[in-house]
């Protein structure tokens, strides 16, 4: 499975809709495969961001501020939508690997 | 805003007094981390002050603020107040149009402490369309001073009636920008909205441009033409410049302002008109009614609403937020990434008195933000004119323009006037002696306080005999 996550430096990106940047990782029984890759949107509008989630198959979206259109778009295409995050992306996806996160999650750093 | 370290660090004091305050704020330290925010900000938000407590404020309010040039960064560097819109998406996921203004906090020493953000939320007003904030950033009105919110609040008043308005104030302050507004704000907005300017054309063209002619009226009048009053049924005609109108086409004017009827030139038939006049001038009417070039009970009709748009000097925070709103614009008309201005360019644009009011600001804007090639405008990157005007007194233009009328007040004050008669050109000839008083005598600086070239105020200064 994949999990996309937009970022800002080394942190959750406040806003789904104003990110220029995504990570995805690659993830199989808990660990990651592979280097996560980052993928440059330059304004990419919010809609161009949630096709490319639906174009690489990515089962979990770990994000801040999320507009309810696209939270219910992506989770009617059966995407796990983990909103409200803060914190680094780093640890956010650690905690996602071991099932831990939840939408809100405030992380330490 | 001013305080002492300790009253910041006494924060719950401090938000249970902002708790009152019918507005989100958050009190950051000068790392933009929050300190604390109020119960309003956080049920906007849906974070509370304990939970958001040390997190940069962003992750919490999650604005567009960082893609609007980082305006906190901003007022770290000038120690400058700054309001600036956009919009937060809340933990409920919803998007909500926001006004933020940003205020530095310093200590009796002028160290910043931290800064006081507030958020005001503008949806009730952008979702209620024809209401005060859409009207003006929909006609380009901009203007946070509590001298322009009075205007705006008045705007939708205006715009219920078909009373004739006046719009007074000096040039460049947006008198077009407001009638427009107000036309769009009106039942009449999807009619016609005509605009004549009665100082551009001579009596007899303004005739028939503004009440039409029928054919034969007069040699080359091959057609019937509607004329101005005719093409506006249903909507607006803005006079512009209403104190130019020559004396005779006062009167036809304050012939259709009563009876809504007028005869088009060479017409023996009346033509019926539902038009709603709107009239502005940066001239002082009531000077020109005295002089007896302006008649009186035209003044009084068109004066049943009056509306004076403040020059930009009087309009306290505006100019900062207006070099933000140009400097947006400009950006993306002239595919430029000007983020902003040094701290030496930002005085001499706060400092400067705008005797063009907000077209000259946004002029010196377009210029600033075309000749620079770097991403920081600097002093150099202004005209060359404005560097020597810092600090410099306006000549106190409350009716006048860019003609002189503002000499005319400032001798208001003089007690030797009332025995002078006034005709512009002793009016000129004492513009001209209070400059060069001013300017120790100096030509050059004299004529760029009267907002003239240096030919023309030598040339000016031989025809007076003021040599």
């Amino acid at each position: 499975m994949k999990i996309l996550i937009p970022i800002s430096k080394n942190y959750v990106e406040p806003r789904f809709d104003l990110a220029s940047e995504v990570v995805i990782a690659r993830v199989r029984n808990g660990q990651i495969l592979g280097e996560p890759r980052i993928i440059l949107l330059p304004g990419a509008t919010p809609e161009e961001i949630c096709a490319l989630v639906i174009k690489e198959d990515v089962s979990a979206v770990i994000c801040g501020g999320i507009e309810e259109v696209h939270y219910q778009y992506l989770t009617w295409k059966k995407v796990k939508v983990f909103d409200s995050v803060i914190g680094p992306y780093e640890q956010a996806l650690k905690l996602a690997l071991s099932d831990k996160l939840e939408a809100g999650t405030i992380l330490p750093g | 805003m001013t305080m002492g370290k300790s009253t910041i660090i006494r924060k719950a004091d401090l938000l249970h007094v902002l708790d009152g305050i019918p507005h989100g704020i958050a009190v950051l330290d000068k790392r933009q981390r929050v300190l604390g925010l109020n119960r309003f900000l956080g049920a906007l938000t849906g974070y509370n002050s304990e939970e958001a407590m040390g997190i940069y404020y962003d992750y919490v309010l999650r604005s567009d603020l960082r893609h609007k040039g980082n305006p906190l960064q901003g007022v770290i560097e000038t120690g400058e107040s700054t309001s600036v819109e956009g919009d937060i998406i809340n933990r409920r996921r919803q998007k909500i149009p926001i006004r933020f203004t940003i205020s530095p906090i310093k200590d009796s020493s002028g160290k910043l402490l931290g800064m006081v953000l507030t958020l005001e939320d503008i949806s009730v007003l952008q979702d209620l369309g024809k209401k005060i904030h859409d009207i003006s950033r929909m006609e380009g009105i901009i203007g946070h001073s509590s001298k322009m919110q009075e205007i705006f609040e008045l705007i939708p008043m205006i715009s219920q009636t078909d009373a004739s308005a006046l719009i007074t104030g000096e040039t460049g302050t947006g008198k077009d920008l407001l009638a427009f507004a107000v036309h769009q704000a009106s039942k009449r907005s999807r009619y016609p909205f005509i605009k004549v300017n009665c100082g551009a054309l001579p009596e007899s063209l303004l005739e028939s441009e503004l009440f039409g002619y029928t054919r034969g009226a007069f040699t080359g009048a091959n057609t019937d033409k509607p004329g101005m009053f005719r093409l506006a049924h249903g909507g607006t005609i803005y006079l512009t410049e209403i104190g130019d109108l020559p004396l005779p086409l006062q009167v036809k004017l304050l012939t259709v302002l009563d009876d809504k009827e007028f005869f088009p030139l060479g017409s023996s038939k009346k033509v019926k008109v539902d038009a709603r006049v709107i009239a502005s001038t940066h001239r002082d009417l009531k000077e020109f009614v005295r002089q007896g070039r302006f008649r009186e009970d035209l003044f009084f009709r068109l004066n049943v609403l009056r509306v004076h748009l403040p020059p930009l000097r009087k309009r306290d925070g505006d100019v900062r937020l207006l070099i933000d709103h140009f400097l947006d614009v400009f950006n993306s008309n002239l595919k430029k990434s000007v983020k902003g201005l040094d701290q030496k360019a930002l005085n001499i644009l706060l400092s400067y008195y705008y005797p063009g009011n907000v077209r000259e600001l946004r002029n010196i804007l377009e210029y600033a933000i075309t000749v620079c090639q770097g991403n920081t405008i600097r002093s150099e990157h202004l005209p060359k004119y404005m560097a020597s005007s810092i600090k410099k007194e306006p000549p106190s233009i409350d009716q006048g323009s860019e003609t002189g009328m503002g000499a005319l007040d400032n001798n208001a004050e003089s007690p030797d006037r009332a025995s002078e008669s006034i005709s512009w050109t002793s009016v000129e000839k004492r513009m001209i002696m209070d400059a060069l008083m001013k300017t120790g005598g100096k030509r050059g600086l004299a004529a760029e306080l009267l907002g003239w070239g240096r030919s023309t105020l030598w040339r000016k200064i031989k025809q007076h005999g003021l040599e």
